[in-house]
């Protein structure tokens, strides 16, 4: 009995993914597969603009819009874009297709990949019930498995974990 | 020789680690596994992987700009 209680559980993490943009999507879902792989208990909370990163199917975009910088590999030099350009309508999705461009020459992987080999890996995800109701969505617009809690199920999952990260 | 081989020549952090891992969950204790990447993220990587796994990096070498590492799955 002594034993048993003298096991040395997993160590936990904790994540709470507020950002859904192309380029945010990755520090959690990259983190968070790195630490399930490396046998910690790795649970995800999706609030606010994190939350669609649980839908179904992603269309992830970025913005160089108030982002100096993003400065993207292009004719052997790093060049960013002034502001008054990135407000023309279409400078969004010909970035996020740059960067997708980028990434798959890069081998990087895709959000989707890493989120499936997430789920696959047992990573908790609870999406935030607050942030559902704020933008109507419902559970059958996610992917399967995450479920769903507020800040007191966050804040005692963070209270078990030794890492917890804001993202 | 390794009784698995996996090719992570052209990807990027943290593809590396998440094949290693996959590989190693289908082995056996002892069970030894054999990774090339050409990330060079990946040779910190890999140190810490087993650092904090537990299982043993056996070898880590480049030959050219390919990096190969060994690891033994911990008992």
């Amino acid at each position: 009995m002594a034993e048993a209680g003298s096991e040395r559980r997993a160590k936990r993490m904790s994540i709470i993914v507020t950002k859904g943009t192309l380029d945010w999507a990755y520090p959690p879902f990259i983190l968070a597969t790195t630490a399930a792989a490396m046998g910690l208990d790795v649970t995800m909370f999706f609030t606010f603009y994190g939350l669609p990163l649980l839908l179904r199917k992603l269309d992830l975009q970025l913005s160089p819009l108030g982002n100096p910088a993003m400065k993207m590999p292009m004719a052997g030099m790093h060049m960013g874009m002034p502001n008054i350009a990135s407000m023309i309508p279409g400078v969004d999705s010909a970035a996020s297709a740059m960067m997708n461009q980028l990434m798959r020459k890069k081998g990087v992987a895709t959000i989707e990949d890493l989120r499936g080999l997430a789920v696959e890996s047992g990573v908790r995800m609870i999406a935030c019930q607050m942030t559902m109701d704020l933008f109507d969505y419902t559970l059958k617009d996610m992917i399967e498995g995450p479920e769903l809690g507020g800040a007191a199920t966050y804040i005692d999952v963070a209270t078990q974990s030794e890492i917890n990260l804001f993202i | 020789m390794a009784d698995q081989t996996v090719d992570a020549k052209g990807l990027n952090c943290p593809l590396p680690i998440l094949r290693a891992k996959k590989a190693l969950q289908s082995l056996g204790a002892g069970g030894t596994i054999e990774v090339l990447a050409t990330d060079p993220g990946s040779v910190k990587d890999f140190q810490a992987f087993c650092r904090t796994t537990g299982n043993e990096l056996v070898e880590s070498s480049t030959e050219g700009n390919v990096f190969r590492f060994v690891l033994r799955k911990a008992g």
